[in-house]
């Protein structure tokens, strides 16, 4: 733990919001691209893919920090609900531009998530975020208690893998990218079990 | 170049058939041997060695033999043909090949009457194909055709686009295009053509046969298993464009309609 202190003491002195401010950077950002063409040729697809992906990575980083606090010492748990509603905000936008660039249409929408299963596991996964970015807030932390609001927030290991495997199911051949995601994610999964088991042990 | 009697045709069904740029066909491509995503092979394919090139012609045919380009392209007259594609992954794009008809080929090395279907290969060479050395597919790429597909007039091997010879990412130097089947039965880069008794293998059909059939005519009526081929966004549009609706057969129903009369195309999709 020799670095862990002097790190964590020095993280003390990092505020959070700019986690929001860089952390928000990317949509805007992509945004700019698709309508400016830097995003190639067929931005729309281009614009979901990057948020959707975005959004993921904030959310893994999420999944990462307690297991990275446990192993190393190292906490950030105080950026943890940034990195989450920073996730949550790209998925959200990954989903709007789905339904207002993409399909364009609702009886469209509504098919699509009945009917691919891919489409209904992302869908699955976006509604088990919602409750957790309404409860985001000091606020609702006090008033649902700190029990009853972490097994509420549990709903996080079932929906970060699910976005992963919605990701996994939409390409085609044997591509890397998604799996490594998906791996990484239940390793992080794993990690926590295997690290609340050693200290109930203990 | 003098459009055919074909490509004007298709032009005259649909108004508005105007091809999509050159940045567009060019930058936007499905070519896995270079990478899967869609600028990876403009930004690959530079490797690729396509001069020289031959076509090894085998299987039920009377003249086999390894076939020069320069040989083949000596005995055919090339035209420009602007053709519809449609990508089973929902996109579109409108491109004016240049090529020749499949048929003059198959005619000029002699098709005997045992033979039913003809497979098609792409090149092998990892060492200048990155995608190759990933188990992204079996490789190489494998893709076959019916023969009466193969000989319909509709069906060309393309050596070129707007004019100029095809850039390596759109499959240089010498590649399949079959308008009315998605994209993927339009093999590139063909180093092997091999009439056979028996469908070929086909490496998508081999993938998953749940998604990709042999056939893989376009086809509204019939979803892939993840995702629906009802309509599809023509490339070039934009952030706004909307989907527009997928035609039978991508449009050329009243050419190729007849050749799967009596085949229930659901089931052979």
């Amino acid at each position: 733990m020799g670095v862990a202190g002097p790190i964590n003491a020095a993280l003390r002195r990092v505020p959070v919001w700019p986690v929001y401010v860089i952390g928000m950077a990317p949509a805007p950002w992509f945004f700019w691209l698709a309508a400016t063409g830097g995003l190639g040729v067929e931005p729309i697809a281009a614009l979901e893919q990057r948020l959707g992906l975005t959004g993921l990575q904030f959310l893994t980083a999420g999944l990462a920090v307690t297991p990275l606090r446990r192993l190393t010492g190292i906490s950030l748990i105080r950026y943890r609900r940034a990195l989450g509603l920073v996730g949550f905000f790209h998925i959200a936008l990954h989903l709007c531009v789905w339904l207002a660039l993409d399909l364009q249409s609702w009886p469209l929408v509504w098919a699509d998530i009945l009917k691919r299963p891919y489409i209904t596991i992302g869908m699955v996964a976006f509604l088990l975020l919602v409750p957790l970015a309404l409860t985001s807030t000091d606020r609702a932390l006090r008033r649902l208690g700190p029990v009853r609001w972490r097994r509420l927030h549990r709903l996080v290991y079932l929906a970060v893998p699910l976005g992963a495997i919605h990701f996994a199911m939409l390409v085609k051949g044997w591509q890397p990218e998604p799996l490594v995601y998906l791996g990484a994610i239940l390793a992080l999964l794993a990690l926590r079990i295997r690290l609340q088991r050693a200290r109930v042990a203990v | 170049l003098a459009l055919s009697g074909i490509a004007g045709r298709a032009r005259a069904n649909e108004d508005g058939l105007a091809p999509n740029t050159w940045d567009e066909i060019t930058r936007y491509n499905n070519f896995y041997e270079f990478g899967t995503g869609k600028e990876d092979p403009w930004h690959n394919a530079g490797r690729m060695t396509t001069d020289p090139w031959a076509v090894e012609i085998g299987g039920l045919v009377d003249r086999p033999g390894t076939y020069d380009l320069a040989d083949i392209l000596s005995g055919v007259s090339l035209e420009e043909r602007l053709y519809r594609l449609r990508c089973v992954e929902a996109w579109s794009m409108v491109v004016p090949w240049v090529g020749f008809e499949l048929a003059d080929l198959l005619n000029r090395v002699g098709v005997q009457p045992s033979a039913k279907y003809v497979a098609f290969q792409t090149l092998h060479r990892p060492e200048e194909m990155p995608g190759q050395r990933s188990p992204i597919l079996d490789w190489p790429y494998v893709e076959g055709l019916r023969l009466d597909e193969a000989m319909h007039p509709l069906t060309i091997l393309a050596t070129g686009l707007y004019g100029k010879d095809l850039p390596n990412q759109n499959g240089a130097p010498i590649r399949l295009v079959v308008p009315w089947k998605y994209g993927f039965k339009s093999i590139k880069s063909v180093v092997r053509i091999t009439l056979t008794a028996d469908q070929p293998l086909t490496s998508w059909n081999a993938y998953a046969p749940n998604e990709y059939g042999f056939y893989s005519n376009v086809n509204p009526d019939v979803d892939h298993p993840r995702w629906s081929q009802a309509t599809e966004r023509r490339i070039g549009g934009g952030l706004f464009s909307p989907r527009v609706p997928t035609q039978m057969f991508n449009g050329y129903a009243e050419e190729v309609a007849g050749l799967y009369a009596g085949m229930d195309l659901k089931k052979l999709f």
